[in-house]
């Protein structure tokens, strides 16, 4: 299974995310960071860590379950639905400028499910998307605005996300 | 999970846990501005109530409606019972209509199966006779859950009139499901034949019962079901098995007490009880939509042929 | 009109045979029974070989519903479902609607069975006026009109006084006093057998003893007054208890049992089917412990008849929830299957006992002919395939109703022919050289 990013990459990518979130946002105040569950949380947790570094600002961090908004949540077996994790946005999102964070973009219905679910939360003053792969295949007219890494692949293939914190490592592989 | 939620007994341990987790996913919807999601968008759930209810009707209700499901209220006091439609008549007339669940509460045990065997539709019991309310007992788990962290162990004392109780059943189902050390206390009268199989220990002294417990569970004094002789007063029932301030002091002292509503305060429990520090009966009615918000969830999902199956 | 059954085992407990037998039937009467019967100038039926030829079985405890509740039997098709099920004669029930306390509705009831001239029907009277409790009825007529018995079935005699009375009053006619044995306020609204399954289900219960309590009060009336008491679909290992105590101390007192109840259990109301008004009946299906004793007491002699308790009711009268369904199954179509396959080649009676059971003892209790192959007898005759592969089918059988909870059990055990007054009023379509 070919390694398409190794941890010591991923922590590098993730470090110039970070930068370019800083360099295109002027008010830094009016950010916050809301990670899609699973791995767009803990994705979301390092980006804020990795500006606090930088310049010593907290951003506040979210997470948002978007099981409930699902396009394809009536077609699976009773009692077999996709597991709904807990949405926890302990902020306001009103005026703020909100960056959506996960770790594969691919067909960009998780991301038409996660801004449904965010609109019910408030009015943000813009919301702007960061992963970090981007597979292509969109099947929905979304653009990421912070790509860690563009990854063509085909329709046979799957890209794998392994982050320490959910997983035990950093890495990205392609399967078959 | 089957298609239909007829009682406790249709759940394994894993059903239950995935429930409780769902429904605690649930609970956050209704702390946001907009407690919405779309999730049943187009689904239609019936609520078919042939006893009354507030409580239940309106708690499935809130329930249906914060996840985007269309609701039909019935209640089957009036109209077509009097003019003697059958249950049978009446489920397959709404079924004619084909809505994707019918929550069902009747007052003969056995109904809701009855109905699963008439609908195509996705059938869930809240409360059938005195068999089964099972969507009570585990919003009754979760609660014990927000303040226990486990069911696993801890002993949980059910009180009261046991024997026309369809909380009881769904409760000591549950709870002995997931490892508790269930208690069942009431007067001899009250104790339903050979409840001790379920793997409960049974006691008349309430003294007993609530030594050490953890969860104080009080059922009410079912008015409307006895006809006859159980006891002689409501007073010396109280006398015997009423949940005191004095009583409570027995139990363990971070013991919750908890009611399936509606209370009928001086008969099975004190009002000091019911509105004292202990008392988390309030919060089960709150947790009572999340619990059924996530039975909706979990019994929505599938396609047609899965329901025929 | 003379005919011979040629070769058939002969089972006929009452003359002491179990053989191969020939029966000359002459007319609508028994002529002879022997080995080798000559066969000039007589028509010979040879029996396939493996039946079983004995007298007519007699269910002593049918409800045919007729008159007033015909949407749920008549007596035609009520005796249809009796010879189908091989029986030759079925004693009806008075709880009809007008209920049978009169000549008019014994006679009525009478005429329609000669009418279906199909099996022979004895009305059994009721015991008060409307089965109310507290007059008796015109007993006399009713013996008169040809009741064979009286009984209140559906209830008990209200009261000890009554019964009483009853019990002294019908030794003038020599008839029983048939009893439904049950205390009513223990009854009050129970359903299902009191234990731990009614507990699980939810259902009101109904105690053994509820049973047995009124045993007790009928056989000491029955040991005060000399009279018979018979008691009716006997369910409660208590009552048995009862029923050997009074047959110790000489009491006129005879039971029966039915075929649900020796073999089913209050486990049937948890599954296959959940909560199945087709397993509603009253007296309810008790625990194990209470089957169980049911077939000692078969086995061992203390009970004395297996009737069925045909109760038959419409599709839509039961498909209601448990609590609103009326109590009762049928039974005449299932009653013989089940008896081969539980308890004959279950090994816990003989084919002989089983004779006794469904033949002998109700000719006996009911002072009826029959229940005994002997010259010059009418010709009720019962041909029966002890090995006959059966699928029960509700959507065969002759019964207007299908309230039946043995739908789709494989039996072994059936009928072949079934034969009144010498003619053969049913025959298998297996069967078909039968029909004589």
């Amino acid at each position: 299974m070919p390694v398409v990013m190794d941890g010591d990459r991923m922590g590098r990518t993730l470090t110039r995310i970070a930068h370019e979130i800083l360099e295109r946002n002027r008010g830094i105040e009016e950010l916050a960071l809301v990670g899609i569950r699973r791995r767009g949380v803990p994705l979301a947790k390092r980006i804020a860590t990795i500006i606090k570094d930088i310049n010593h600002h907290e951003v506040p961090t979210g997470a948002l379950d978007i099981t409930l908004y699902r396009d394809d949540l009536m077609r699976h077996a009773v009692g077999h639905q996709p597991v709904v994790g807990r949405t926890d946005i302990p902020f306001s999102i009103d005026d703020r400028r909100i960056l959506l964070v996960d770790d594969v973009l691919y067909t960009g219905r998780t991301i038409r499910a996660a801004l449904d679910a965010l609109i019910e939360f408030g009015r943000p003053k813009s919301i702007q998307l960061v992963v970090l792969v981007d597979r292509g295949h969109r099947e929905l007219p979304i653009k990421a605005d912070y790509v860690g890494k563009n990854l063509p692949t085909s329709l046979s293939q799957s890209v794998q996300v392994h982050l320490t914190e959910t997983d035990g490592r950093d890495e990205v592989e392609i399967q078959e | 999970m089957k298609k239909d939620l007829l009682g406790i007994d249709d759940l394994s341990k894993d059903d239950i846990y995935r429930l409780l987790e769902t429904a605690e996913a649930m609970r956050e919807i209704g702390e946001r501005p907009i407690k919405k999601v779309p999730t049943l968008r187009g689904k239609t759930v019936v609520n078919l109530f042939y006893e009354p209810s507030t409580r239940t009707r309106t708690s499935f209700e809130i329930a249906e409606k914060r996840l985007s499901a269309d609701t039909l209220n019935i209640a089957v006091q009036s109209s077509s019972v009097l003019k003697g439609e059958t249950l049978a008549d009446t489920a397959m007339n709404i079924e004619a209509m084909s809505p994707d669940m019918i929550v069902l509460r009747h007052a003969s045990s056995g109904a809701c199966h009855l109905l699963s065997r008439i609908c195509r539709s996705r059938i869930i019991n809240a409360g059938d006779g005195m068999h089964e309310h099972p969507t009570q007992a585990l919003l009754d788990a979760f609660t014990i859950r927000q303040h226990k962290k486990t069911i696993e162990g801890l002993k949980v004392v059910i009180i009261g009139d046991l024997l026309h109780s369809r909380v009881l059943r769904s409760n000591v189902l549950l709870l002995t499901k997931l490892g508790a050390d269930v208690w069942v206390s009431g007067p001899p009268t009250l104790v339903p034949r050979g409840i001790e199989q379920l793997g409960v220990r049974v006691t008349t002294s309430v003294e007993d019962a609530v030594a050490d417990a953890d969860v104080i569970m009080m059922l009410r004094i079912q008015q409307e079901r006895m006809q006859g002789a159980y006891f002689p007063s409501l007073r010396e029932y109280f006398n015997l098995f009423g949940m005191t301030v004095e009583r409570i002091a027995r139990a363990k002292p971070d013991v919750i007490i908890m009611h399936p509503g509606p209370m009928n305060r001086g008969v099975e429990i004190a009002s000091e009880v019911a509105d004292g520090p202990y008392s988390v009966i309030l919060e089960q009615v709150a947790n009572g939509v999340a619990v059924r918000m996530a039975v909706l969830y979990l019994l929505a999902g599938g396609v047609e042929d899965e329901a025929a199956a | 009109m003379k005919r011979l059954l040629k070769g058939g085992r002969v089972v006929d407990p009452a003359n002491g045979r179990d053989g191969a037998f020939d029966i000359l039937i002459e007319n609508d009467r028994i002529a002879e029974v022997g080995r080798d019967l000559p066969v000039a100038g007589v028509t010979v039926v040879n029996i396939p070989p493996g039946l079983v030829v004995c007298p007519g079985l007699i269910d002593m405890h049918v409800h045919l519903r007729e008159p007033g509740q015909e949407h749920k039997e008549t007596v035609a098709t009520g005796t249809a479902a009796a010879v189908a099920g091989g029986f030759t004669a079925v004693a009806c029930m008075p709880n009809t609607s007008p209920v049978n306390d009169n000549a008019g509705v014994t006679e009525y009831i009478l005429k329609k069975a000669a009418e279906a001239n199909l099996a022979r029907v004895y009305p059994i009277g009721a015991v008060s006026r409307g089965q109310k409790g507290e007059e008796l009825a015109d007993i006399a007529e009713l013996r008169e009109a040809g009741c064979v018995a009286v009984t209140d079935d559906g209830r008990p005699v209200a009261t000890a006084l009554l019964m009483r009375r009853a019990l002294e009053y019908t030794q003038m006619f020599g008839i029983p006093v048939i009893e439904h044995c049950e205390e009513q306020t223990l009854k009050a609204d129970g359903v299902a057998h009191e234990g731990f399954h009614a507990s699980r289900l939810g259902l009101r219960g109904i105690p053994g003893e509820a049973e047995s309590i009124m045993a007790l009060r009928d056989i000491s009336l029955a040991e005060l007054t000399g009279g018979s008491v018979h008691i009716a679909h006997m369910s409660a290992r208590q009552t048995l208890d009862a029923v050997r105590y009074g047959k110790s101390r000489a009491a006129l007192v005879t039971c029966e049992v039915t075929p649900h109840h020796f073999i089913l259990t209050d486990e049937r109301l948890e599954g296959p089917i959940p909560y199945d008004t087709n397993a509603k009946m009253n007296p309810p299906l008790r625990e194990r412990a209470d089957r169980d004793a049911m077939l000692q007491g078969i086995a061992d002699g203390s009970v004395d008849v297996i009737a069925t308790d045909h109760a038959p009711h419409h599709y839509d009268e039961k498909h209601v929830e448990f609590d609103h369904a009326p109590f009762g199954i049928t039974g005449l179509e299932t009653a013989v299957s089940l008896c081969f396959d539980r308890l004959v080649h279950a090994g816990v009676i003989t084919l002989a006992r089983l004779i006794e059971l469904l033949s002998v003892n109700p000719a006996r209790i009911l002072g009826v002919s029959g229940g005994a192959l002997t010259d010059g007898a009418p010709a009720d005759i019962s041909i029966l395939a002890p090995d006959l592969a059966v699928t029960v089918s509700a959507k065969t059988m002759r019964s207007k109703s299908k309230n039946t909870p043995f739908e789709g059990w494989q039996l072994r055990g059936g009928v072949a022919a079934t034969i009144v007054g010498g003619r053969t009023v049913y025959a298998n379509p297996e069967f078909q050289d039968l029909r004589i």
